[in-house]
């Protein structure tokens, strides 16, 4: 579905977050990017859509060449390209409907989008995703009323509006609690799995990464180091990708029940989905 | 460091003492400015004049009170003017700098000359006070209440125009991010992740400068732009100083007025 | 998803079924539809009201393509001596204005925080504040003038009377927004009340009333334009005698000298404020 080939980003500060990245993304495969902070995850799904604009390679979404495509045609390819963020990115001002709708908005023309005037097939699929993430009852809240799991599941249905052949997700569990994370996880894979969809996601923790995908990626300053299963995870492989730690020494130490997975630190994220 | 060893004994000091100097040496600078420019204002000033002012206040205030009520009822039309002037004027720039400050935000703006431009118009307009652009209208459309009106327009451009474009610059990228990655065209994602965000702000900022208005509009009339400036001027030349009380108490309960509208409006969308 | 049927609202029953219209910004009908008609009233008011005189307006167009063009042609030179005794005059009595105003809307500014000042002195501060902030510059000018005769001082009191209004109602605001908890401490170390507002009060407040002067700084070399209008001294009387002569060759070039100067000072706070945060 997805084909990233020679893909490299070198930002405006001579700084190369991404260099010659080969990936294939088949449909239907749930893949985790894991790697260090700066790693150049967050580079490597923004390439893909172009909010990042890459400096060379080529992506290849569903055999379309869109590296270079402009204006109705990279929205076009935005369009099947759904994608979910680490602080929701909701519109919070917005209701929750008005949230959800606005995954079609590459549908519908300006006037049409401007005055709400969604087609009712639009309206319906809306309301079926908010019942599908059980937020039905919320469709007029504001997005500001809602608690962090609701709005990322207000933010997933929005990514599905678009009828998407490939999500992106990023970091969808580092501001919330261990449970919710855990749901959210179950449901981003569940619904990949009913629509077929090739999926990246940038995660931090990495037991939970384990827990749900189908492949890992590890990245490292911007290559690629590992490729492979979940259980291919040794402490030597992950060694390489976030360098010198003792991965085993707390997995028995019961205060770190209590660490949640917040930030970059490695230890805490590996824990994070430990009950 | 603040921290100095003097005497073997650790002696702390605010400032590091280059810094302390230079602070000292700004004072010092200002002061000087300070004596300078009172000296020019002085040579240009009559002091044989102030000896009597005290008296010439006195007087003053002696014919304002009572003030003359009997004109009350015929500046209730021109009262009515000036606030017609303060919101049409306001109305008017509100539309020319909702789209300026899109022009002028770092973050939303087409094209850098646009910016430079827009910026360049937001800059001139709020450096010339709306009674030196009624002045200058006043001699292009003639007096009345028109010239008045494009004069608070023309000022109140640069002022929306400047809170406005800051206020974009503020909001949150990821929103924008988020709806630009579903694909929506440039205008879609100004109209659902821009807007949504700026509205409280907008709506704010456009009924401060309202009540401001008000106020600049009250003396126009000054310059021949309408409203009840005219009629106060109109008195003050007349030296009929009770009549000019008057007019303030009236300009004085509008202004108080227009302030508790302001108040209440800014509350209910925040 | 748990909730029955019955229960749910018909605006998620319509929703099931692909309609849905976003809710109104007042839930009020009577309200909403009370307001939309005050707008119309007022709409129809305002066209029976303003009068203009539209031929006026044509035979003036000449001199508005003149005026416009006036500024790709500006004239520094002709007028030029009048033009820098003006300016002169006007950044005199701003600057000087501006530091008297400050020094004295700072006690004022203290007296009209309600949360370090007796109820009376507040309610005496306030009652300076609304006076001050209510009355135009050029009214207050006109007052000055009248006391104090034609000349730059009458503009001076006046600028410096308009920016204790201004500075104290803000500083004021700004006392009453600042932190609770370090007044309480520094208090409770048995500080004096002048200790307590140097120690306690003024580090918080500090770095806005900086941009706050600058800011009045600005906005009192504006009003100086204005106010030698009706004879308080500046370059406004050169301006206003320039466009009633119609030679806006000159009044364009005083225009500019004003824009130009307001840019200025913009970028030198912008400068200022990075180095006091």
């Amino acid at each position: 579905m997805l084909k990233l080939k020679g893909l490299t980003k070198r930002y405006a500060t001579g700084d190369l977050a991404l260099n010659d990245i080969d990936l294939d993304v088949p449909a239907g495969q749930v893949l985790a990017l894991i790697g260090p902070s700066g790693a150049g995850k967050s580079t490597l799904i923004r390439c893909v859509n172009r909010l990042v604009e890459p400096t060379s390679g080529s992506i290849e979404l569903d055999s379309k060449d869109i590296t270079n495509v402009r204006g109705g045609r990279l929205r076009q390819a935005r369009r099947q390209i759904g994608m979910i963020f680490q602080n929701y990115a909701l519109v919070e001002r917005l209701s929750v409907m008005e949230n959800v709708l606005s995954g079609r908005l590459a549908y519908v023309g300006f006037w049409r989008s401007y005055f709400r005037k969604f087609p009712q097939s639009d309206i319906q699929q809306a309301f079926e995703l908010l019942e599908r993430v059980g937020l039905e009852t919320m469709l007029d809240k504001r997005g500001d009323a809602l608690s962090g799991g609701q709005k990322q599941r207000v933010g997933i249905a929005r990514a599905l509006m678009q009828n998407p052949k490939l999500l992106l997700v990023d970091e969808p569990t580092a501001s919330l609690d261990p449970k919710t994370s855990r749901q959210i996880m179950r449901l981003i894979c569940e619904l990949c799995q009913e629509q077929n969809l090739a999926t990246i996601i940038n995660i931090h923790d990495v037991a939970l990464a384990q827990q749900f995908v189908h492949r890992v990626v590890g990245l490292r300053a911007g290559e690629i180091v590992y490729d492979g299963a979940p259980d291919g995870l040794s402490p030597e492989i992950l060694t390489t990708i976030y360098g010198e730690e003792d991965w085993s020494a707390d997995k028995h130490d019961d205060d770190q029940g209590a660490s949640e997975a917040k930030g970059p630190d490695v230890e805490a994220a590996l824990l994070g989905g430990h009950p | 460091m603040p921290v100095e060893i003097v005497n073997k004994t650790p002696v702390w000091q605010r400032r590091e003492p280059l810094q302390q100097r230079l602070i000292w040496c700004g004072y010092f600078l200002a002061l000087m400015l300070f004596l300078l420019c009172w000296k020019i204002i002085s040579d240009n000033t009559i002091w044989e004049f102030l000896t009597d002012a005290h008296l010439q206040a006195a007087s003053l205030i002696g014919r304002m009170i009572p003030p003359d009520w009997s004109i009350t009822g015929s500046l209730l039309l021109p009262l009515w003017d000036t606030l017609n002037i303060a919101t049409v004027g306001t109305a008017l720039g509100v539309l020319i700098a909702f789209p300026l400050a899109f022009l002028a935000a770092r973050n939303t703006s087409p094209h850098p000359s646009l910016r430079a431009f827009a910026l360049a118009v937001i800059v001139s307009s709020r450096s010339i006070n709306a009674l030196i652009w009624a002045i200058l209208l006043v001699t292009i459309v003639g007096p009345g209440l028109l010239a008045g009106m494009i004069a608070i327009a023309l000022r109140s451009i640069g002022f929306v125009g400047k809170l406005l474009y800051e206020a974009i610059e503020e909001i949150h990228p990821t929103p924008v991010e988020a709806v630009t990655s579903t694909g929506a065209g440039r205008m879609q994602v100004l109209a659902y992740s821009v807007m949504p965000q700026i509205m409280p702000a907008f709506a704010g900022i456009t009924v401060y400068r309202w009540d401001i208005n008000i106020r600049e509009s009250t003396v126009l009339g000054l310059v021949g732009a309408g409203g009840i400036g005219l009629q106060m001027n109109a008195a003050i030349n007349n030296l009929a100083w009770g009549q000019v009380a008057t007019v303030f108490v009236l300009i004085f309960a509008t202004v108080i007025f227009s302030e508790w509208v302001s108040a209440k409006v800014r509350h209910a969308v925040i | 998803m748990s909730q029955s049927p019955q229960l749910l609202e018909p605006r998620i029953i319509a929703a099931k079924s692909g309609s849905w219209r976003p809710k109104p910004k007042i839930s009020n009908v009577t309200l909403r539809w009370g307001i939309n008609a005050a707008a119309l009233v007022y709409l129809v008011l305002l066209y029976f009201s303003v009068d203009i005189n539209w031929s006026r307006v044509a035979q003036g167009m000449d001199r508005g393509v003149a005026f416009m063009g006036s500024f790709l042609t500006p004239d520094f030179v002709s007028r030029g001596g009048e033009i820098a005794i003006g300016l002169r005059e006007s950044l005199t009595m701003t600057f000087a204005a501006t530091v008297i105003g400050i020094l004295l809307a700072i006690p004022v500014g203290l007296g009209a925080a309600r949360n370090i000042a007796p109820t009376p002195v507040y309610f005496f501060c306030r009652a300076i504040i609304a006076l001050s902030r209510t009355f135009q510059e050029i009214i207050i000018a006109i007052l000055f003038v009248a006391m104090f005769g034609f000349g730059p001082l009458a503009g001076v009191v006046t600028l410096a009377f308009a920016t204790i209004g201004f500075m104290a109602k803000l500083l004021a605001e700004d006392i009453e927004d600042a932190q609770r908890d370090p007044m309480e401490a520094v208090r409770a170390t048995g500080a004096s009340w002048l200790q307590w507002i140097n120690y306690a009060v003024q580090p918080q407040v500090m770095p806005r009333l900086i941009g706050l002067s600058l800011y009045r700084l600005d906005i009192n070399f504006r009003e100086s334009a204005v106010i030698g209008i009706v004879g308080a001294g500046g370059i406004g009387a050169t301006l206003n005698t320039s466009i009633n002569r119609y030679d806006y060759d000159t009044s364009a070039a005083v225009l500019l000298v004003i824009i130009g100067i307001v840019l200025m000072s913009e970028y030198l706070s912008g400068y200022v404020r990075k180095w006091t945060a």
